[in-house]
C-alpha cells in the first residue's frame, strides 16, 4: 500500500517540469552531486574532528568546548545544503532513491548522527567539561565519539551504494 | 610511450585488477571508501584554507591548526589513493583516456605544488605572522588557491563516474 502510494508520487515527481529540468541538462546532476559532497566533506570533517578531539587522538592542547564550538556550529547550515541539493537530485530522479531502501536507510542514519550532535552540543554548551568530569564521562565521550564516526561512515556508504541498488 | 602502456597494461592484467573488475560487490565498496577518503581530506583542507584566508579559527595560531587537522589529511590522502589506485587499475586504459580523470590527477599534483610553494617559500617567515588574524597575501592566496583546486577535484572526480565509458 505504501509502496504503491510512494511509486505514484514518484511517477508524478518524474513528470514535473522542474524534474524535467533537471534530467534533461546534462550537467544539472553531476554538478548538484558535486556540491552534495563537498558538503559532507564539510560536515563529515566537522563531526570528526570532535570525534578524535573526545578520543584525545588530536587537538588535546585545546578544550574540548572550544574544538566543539568552533566545528559542530558549522554543521547545520551545511545540512541545510545537503537537503536541498539532495532534494533536488531526488525530484531529478524519483525512482532512484525512492524506491530505494538503501535511500531510507541513508535517512534513518542521518537522523541518527544528527540526534547525536545535537546531544554532543547542547551538553557542551551547558557544561563545557561535561564529557570530561571523570572516568565514566570520558568513556561515554569516547562511545559517543565511536558511535558518531560510525554512523557517518555507515551515511557516506549508504549514499553511494543508492546508485547501485536502484530498482528498475 | 611504449614502455609507458607496458606498465599500465600490468597493473590492468594482474589478477587484483581482475577482482576489482568482475566482483559486483568489490568496485562500489572501494568506491565508498575513496568518497570517504576524499571527504576527510577535503572537509580537513577547508579548514586550514578557511584559517588562511582569515575567515575561520582565527583565534588560533596558523601552526597549532595544521598541527591538530593535518596528520588526519595525510593519513586520508593514503586512503584515498590507495582506494583511486585500485578503482583506476580496473579499467586503466579507458580512465587514461578521460579528460576529467586526466584532469583531476592535473588539479591534485598542483594542489601539491601550491602546498609546496606556500610551505618552502611563503611561510618562511611564518613566525611573525602565525598567530595573526589576518594574514599576509602570499598566505591568503595559498588558501583560496587550494580551495578552488580542491572543489574542481571534487567535481572533476564526480563528472569521471558521467564520462566513463559502461564495461
Amino acid at each position: 500500500m505504501t509502496g504503491a502510494i510512494v511509486g505514484y508520487f514518484a511517477k508524478w515527481l518524474a513528470a514535473t517540469a522542474l524534474s524535467h529540468t533537471i534530467q534533461t541538462a546534462g550537467w544539472v546532476i553531476p554538478a548538484l552531486q558535486t556540491i552534495h559532497i563537498l558538503g559532507i566533506a564539510v560536515l563529515f570533517f566537522s563531526a570528526v574532528i570532535v570525534d578524535l578531539r573526545l578520543w584525545r587522538v588530536l587537538q588535546r592542547d585545546v578544550p574540548l568546548n572550544d574544538v566543539a564550538g568552533r566545528f559542530l556550529p558549522v554543521i547545520w547550515p551545511v545540512v541545510l545544503i545537503l537537503l536541498v541539493t539532495g532534494g533536488l537530485l531526488i525530484i531529478g530522479e524519483p525512482r532512484r532513491s525512492l524506491l530505494n531502501t538503501t535511500f531510507y536507510l541513508k535517512m534513518a542514519l542521518l537522523a541518527f548522527a544528527l540526534v547525536l550532535t545535537v546531544i554532543l552540543q547542547w551538553s557542551l554548551s551547558a557544561v563545557p567539561e561535561f564529557w570530561e568530569k571523570d572516568r565514566g564521562r570520558r568513556i561515554a565521550g569516547r562511545f559517543a565519539a565511536t558511535l558518531s564516526i560510525l554512523a557517518w561512515c555507515s551515511i557516506i556508504f549508504a549514499g553511494r551504494w543508492i546508485a547501485y541498488t536502484q530498482v528498475g | 610511450m611504449q614502455g609507458f602502456s607496458d606498465f599500465v597494461a600490468f597493473f590492468e592484467d594482474s589478477s587484483l585488477a581482475d577482482a576489482v573488475r568482475e566482483n559486483d560487490l568489490l568496485f562500489p565498496s572501494i568506491e565508498s571508501v575513496h568518497v570517504l577518503a576524499i571527504c576527510l581530506v577535503v572537509g580537513s583542507i577547508m579548514a586550514v584554507d578557511l584559517r588562511l584566508l582569515g575567515i575561520a579559527s582565527v583565534k588560533r595560531p596558523v601552526s597549532a591548526i595544521t598541527r591538530g587537522i593535518l596528520p588526519l589529511t595525510w593519513g586520508a590522502f593514503a586512503v584515498a589513493a590507495a582506494s583511486g589506485f585500485l578503482m583506476f587499475i580496473s579499467n586503466a586504459t579507458k580512465y587514461l583516456g578521460n579528460g576529467y580523470f586526466v584532469a583531476k590527477l592535473c588539479l591534485i599534483a598542483a594542489a601539491g605544488l601550491n602546498m609546496l610553494v606556500f610551505h618552502f617559500i611563503s611561510a618562511g617567515d611564518q613566525l611573525r605572522w602565525d598567530a595573526q588574524a589576518r594574514l599576509p597575501v602570499s598566505a591568503r592566496l595559498a588558501g583560496g588557491i587550494s580551495m578552488l583546486l580542491w572543489i574542481a577535484v571534487v567535481a572533476c572526480g564526480r563528472w569521471i563516474g558521467f564520462t566513463m565509458e559502461a564495461g
